[in-house]
């Protein structure tokens, strides 16, 4: 996913950055606008298409019948996949998940799974037999940075939106019966992503400013304020007095985001 | 593991092994210990036990994968099917892939990659036996093995985990206080540049919490620095030794 840019535009992100300016005029700690669209694929149980500028991520909802996990006979089962399909990007291509796609997937499972979002002891239809499967599929469409904050706000966005067929027991057999029924939802997570370019900080990277950052910090916060998930990449560090700062903004943005999606 | 323990801190305020909060399991390093590899060391953390061997810099294969301008850091941290309670398949999951990941982007910021351009340097992690924070196990191993091969770098990284058992804050947690407790926060650090290069957590913890396992993992990092340094200097105390002989 090495894509190139010019050392010249390098240097004019991180100069424009250490003097708080960006390249498409934003404040450092504000993100670019976001889109969110609930129910937009009718086949999938749930699904939610969120763009934030001109990133692009789908996800669909899928909820099939299977067997638990046998250290949690009586939860229902959570699986997050995501694709970077090759028309999100030119450096993008067909193949079996590579670690980016991997590691995006088990960032947006985390903030779902860590903040309990999801009551899956209501998922479970016969325990230690039979429980519903929740497959979240991310959809990378366009790729202008910021995956991880675009994905798992879809990711919820969706989950929210799912509606699931109603069951009933007879006789051991699992029946579907009229009308639907909603996941049980405990939290809504929001994720917020800080890149450090220079000694600067700055929320919702685009794709240029992911190129010329050290590294990145993504926060999971749930609906107390509390932190559920963190994830550090990137080849660069931070000191300790950045991820306080880091986790400060990320409160703020995450309960910025919170008002406005009235979640 | 069979049964449940009903809690992780008993009334004394000690741990499941007798330990305080603040206080790390028995560490022991080791460096030099695959005689093949360029550089290597070996790390016991409680009942965690893991190799890492460092092949390199070397040609870089597959070719196209090398970079003019510097050398190319890979890594493989893999688990052993014997190393946990039920048999794990020796195929790589995606819990692996990732690891690799996040320790190699942990260990890159202290390597002076741009001295090797066009080569490869490979770094191969197995945990033999795992028992809660092989992620920091092997960070402190794998710097050792880069050391050890002799590749120059800023500094040693070194890392240890903090987390949340019931209601305390405690450090470097076992299987038991990562699968039962309510956090997990591991970090990586280099003690000298106060650079810290894996943060990751899971669990829930407010922000007081957070900034106060951080420091508590920053202070455990510390510790093991120093037995770092220490197993450095004992390989070559050996050689000394060997040669007056």
């Amino acid at each position: 996913m090495a894509a190139v840019i010019a050392k010249i535009k390098q240097k004019q992100i991180a100069q424009l950055i250490d003097k708080g300016k960006r390249l498409d005029e934003r404040e450092l700690t504000e993100y670019r606008e976001i889109k969110v669209e609930q129910g937009t694929m009718e086949r999938a149980e749930g699904s939610a298409r969120v763009r934030i500028g001109k990133t692009d991520v789908v996800v669909g909802i899928k909820i099939e019948m299977g067997e638990p996990f046998p250290d949690t006979p009586n939860e229902g089962v959570l699986t997050v996949n995501a694709e970077l399909v090759p028309l999100a990007s030119p450096g993008y291509e067909p193949g079996p998940p590579d670690e980016n796609s991997i590691e995006l997937a088990r960032i947006v499972d985390r903030g779902i799974r860590e903040s309990k979002m999801i009551d899956t002891e209501k998922l479970c239809i016969e325990p230690g037999k039979k429980v519903f499967v929740v497959f979240v599929d991310v959809y990378v469409l366009n790729h202008d940075g910021n995956l991880i904050d675009t994905a798992a706000l879809a990711a919820v966005a969706a989950l929210l939106n799912t509606k699931m067929a109603n069951y009933e027991i007879e006789d051991g057999e699992v029946k579907t019966k009229q009308g639907y029924m909603q996941l049980p939802i405990r939290q809504h997570p929001i994720t917020v992503t800080c890149a450090k370019i220079g000694d600067k900080l700055v929320v919702d990277p685009q794709l240029e400013e992911e190129q010329v950052m050290d590294a990145r910090l993504s926060m999971a916060i749930d609906d107390d304020g509390d932190i559920c998930a963190i994830q550090k990449g990137g080849t660069g560090y931070f000191t300790p007095e950045q991820v306080v700062e880091v986790a400060k903004l990320a409160g703020e943005k995450a309960k910025e985001m919170r008002k406005k999606l009235d979640w | 593991m069979n049964e449940k323990p009903e809690k992780l801190i008993d009334k004394k305020g000690l741990r499941l092994d007798g330990r305080k909060p603040g206080q790390l399991r028995s560490v022991k390093l080791e460096v030099g210990v695959i005689p093949n590899a360029d550089g290597s060391a070996y790390i016991e953390q409680g009942k965690n036990k893991i190799l890492v061997g460092v092949y390199g810099p070397r040609e870089a294969h597959p070719k196209h994968l090398a970079l003019q301008d510097r050398a190319v850091l890979k890594c493989r941290y893999h688990m052993a099917p014997f190393s946990v309670q039920e048999r794990k398949s020796p195929a790589p999951s995606r819990r692996e892939v990732e690891l690799s990941k996040v320790i190699r982007e942990s260990l890159e910021p202290a390597i002076f990659l741009e001295y090797y351009p066009r080569t490869m340097i490979d770094l191969t992690i197995e945990v033999l036996q795992a028992d809660g924070g092989t992620r920091c196990a092997s960070i402190a191993a794998a710097s050792l093995a880069l050391a050890d091969s002799g590749i120059p770098m800023r500094d040693l990284v070194v890392a240890c985990a903090a987390g949340k058992a019931d209601d305390t804050i405690v450090l470097d947690l076992m299987d038991e206080e990562d699968k039962l407790g309510s956090a997990d926060v591991p970090v990586a650090l280099m003690p000298n540049l106060n650079a810290i290069t894996l943060l990751q957590m899971d669990g829930k913890l407010n922000h007081e919490e957070f900034e106060t396992a951080v420091n508590l993992a920053i202070e455990g990092c510390k510790q093991i620095y120093a037995m770092q340094k220490e197993a450095l200097k004992a390989k070559y105390v050996g050689v000394k030794e060997e040669a007056e002989e």
